[in-house]
């Protein structure tokens, strides 16, 4: 892995800005979809595909690759554009999202495009089979590691806890999960829908490493899996703390943006938004 | 009379015929298949010395997983070991795993294409005294439903051992149902066991008249179907019994050749009639010659407590009324 000096950090922020703009693209032209959650994870994603998996996006089943889970699938957005930006397919593609005959369905499907491990969408069950792989690589002893993406609203679900359990249980310390606590569901905010907290406390108790971060400082992402690569006891989460539809004003902290699209108007508001940097590059008129 | 072919048990209708559960055949074909792979694990949500998980266990501690009472878990689990080279098999009650965990199966083995067989143990209402909340009598619809799943039905402990040797062998996600009770072993290691291809049990006399009628049944519950069709010879009716045991895909060659052969059909399981391997077979027959038929099965209810044999009995599964059936589908033609 590189050393990620200013310049690197730099380079991350500038491909989460790109990739913030490709979602909404992406989302604009599919009429449907999700905006909140994946504006909100651009920052992990790139951090997570731009300085720590190892993977080869000409060889996407090489064995050896780390694997992410992406276990809520409805952010497949950004998840598709972050693919696309690694160099797994073209970014042309992501013109095609939740279209007749596209790759890049709805909700991921693995096998349909190159680089998606699981398929997902259903909540709940992707920490699970982040735990099979991850006694799959102990069986077999092989070093690389998995990495699954959850979101905060899917922490309701029993199966969560279940596979929580199971990984506290085995010890599998190559795993590092990662909520993305933003704090919106469907119905609301989550405290509202059921209180999560303390997600920190119970992660603990169900024998986890527990770090709490601030989900859009790259060089706090990078850290905190850093820090769970070198954990031997215990598996990791990190509580990523974001803001859903970050980047993107009128979204943000909104959680009537969570399963919508944005549309043509709100769609160029925000791409000038991202441009310029939430304002601070004058020079562009639009 | 019995078909040379099959090789079936020559003590088949003998009063001290050998019993044995079909989870003890799912038992031991754990064994032989982690013999053969080394890529097999299985997996067990408490219930391993149910479900014969626990000769795996002695046999390959490290590949056992116990999972405890967390059916979607272990489904879930399996799902992401078997995209991993695996060859994950979860065993539990059927009223749990199928049931419990349908959609974690939907979603993460079959559509995600995982290597995972499923074992539902306890399944039909002869799980007994246990009553309805353990006896599944759903689980093979569910599973049929499904895209890219198999259903297996295997009839004795022999023939439950050779489909789970063979569920390791093909890629996909397989269901298997097994049975709690003790039943006939009907018949032999010799007895041909293919995925995919039924085969027939019983058939009238060389030189004897053409059958009237085709009883194609799956489970231990073939053996009444047996019993049905000895009954019937003796009063001149001759029959065929096809052992179904693949309830996905099913054998519709075979199925549409004796509906033709002999123009009435029976079907018989341990499992309610809508939705289960008679309406795989009358969705073959829909398509391609209708001809009469009777479904022996739960008529759409929930067992209750009681003993196998009289919950059979009373839930309309025994001889007397696949006999019954043979007859009011011939009469039907």
């Amino acid at each position: 892995m590189d050393i990620l000096h200013e310049k690197k950090i730099k380079f991350l922020e500038m491909t989460a800005n790109q990739i913030r703009q490709d979602i909404v693209n992406m989302l604009v032209e599919a009429g449907s979809g999700h905006s909140a959650g994946p504006l909100g994870m651009a920052d992990i994603f790139t951090a997570l595909y731009f300085h720590i998996l190892n993977y080869n996006p000409k060889e996407p089943n090489w064995p050896g690759r780390d694997r992410l889970i992406l276990s809520n699938g409805h952010i497949c957005p950004a998840q598709y554009a972050t693919l696309a930006r690694a160099g797994y397919f073209h970014i042309e593609e992501l013109k095609t999202l939740r279209k007749l005959g596209s790759r890049l369905q709805g909700h991921p499907r693995r096998g349909a495009l190159p680089g998606v491990e699981t398929t997902s969408g259903p909540l709940g069950s992707g920490l699970s089979q982040a735990a099979g792989m991850a006694l799959a690589a102990k069986l077999d002893d092989k070093k690389h590691r998995i990495y699954c993406l959850m979101s905060d609203g899917e922490q309701d679900a029993g199966n969560t806890w279940e596979a929580a359990m199971f990984i506290g249980k085995n010890r599998l310390n190559n795993i590092t999960a990662i909520i993305d606590r933003n704090n919106i569901q469907i119905d609301g905010f989550t405290e509202d829908v059921m209180p999560l907290e303390s997600l920190k406390e119970k992660y603990e108790a169900f024998r986890w490493h527990v770090l709490e971060i601030d989900g859009h400082n790259i060089e706090a992402i990078v850290d905190a899996c850093n820090e769970a690569k070198a954990i031997f006891e215990k598996p990791t989460l990190i509580i990523a703390h974001t803001i859903p539809g970050k980047g993107v004003s009128f979204m943000e902290q909104d959680y009537l943006w969570h399963g919508i699209p944005p549309n043509k108007e709100q769609a160029k508001a925000a791409l000038v938004e991202l441009r310029t940097l939430g304002g601070q590059i004058k020079s562009e008129h639009e | 009379m019995i078909n040379e072919i099959s090789k079936l048990n020559k003590k088949i209708f003998e009063a001290g015929i050998e019993q044995k559960p079909t989870r003890d055949g799912y038992g031991q074909g754990l064994v032989v298949a982690g013999e053969k792979d080394k890529n097999v694990v299985v997996l067990c949500a408490d219930l391993t010395e149910s479900t014969r998980s626990h000769w795996f266990k002695e046999k390959f501690p490290e590949r056992f997983f116990e999972m405890g009472v967390a059916e979607q878990n272990m489904a879930t689990v399996a799902a992401g070991l078997g995209i991993s080279g695996k060859i994950p098999f979860i065993s539990s009650y059927a009223v749990f795993s199928p049931g419990r965990n349908w959609e974690q199966i939907r979603t993460t083995i079959a559509y995600n294409d995982s290597n995972v067989k499923i074992c539902g143990a306890h399944a039909g209402v002869s799980v007994g005294p246990d009553g309805a909340t353990h006896q599944a009598v759903e689980d093979i619809a569910t599973m049929r439903a499904m895209p890219n799943m198999k259903v297996f039905v295997p009839c004795d402990a022999i023939e439950a051992k050779k489909a789970t040797v063979a569920a390791a062998q093909i890629w996909g996600p397989v269901y298997m149902r097994f049975a709690r009770e003790k039943t006939p072993i009907m018949t032999t290691e010799e007895t041909p066991f293919t995925p995919g291809k039924a085969y027939e049990m019983w058939n009238p006399p060389t030189g004897g008249k053409k059958p009237q009628a085709v009883i194609i049944g799956a489970g231990p519950v073939l053996y009444n179907a047996l019993q049905a069709a000895k009954e019937l010879e003796e009063e001149g009716i001759g029959t065929i019994v096809l052992n179904n045991h693949t309830i996905k895909p099913i054998d519709e060659k075979k199925i549409i050749e004796l509906a033709k052969k002999c123009g009435a059909i029976v079907s018989v399981e341990e499992h309610n009639i809508v939705g289960g391997l008679g309406g795989a077979i009358a969705e073959v027959l829909a398509k391609n010659f209708p001809v009469p038929m009777e479904f022996i099965g739960m008529q759409d209810c929930f067992g209750e407590s009681g003993a196998p044999d009289e919950l059979i009995k009373k839930y309309g599964m025994g001889a007397e009324d696949i006999v019954k059936a043979a007859k009011k589908a011939i009469k039907r033609k």
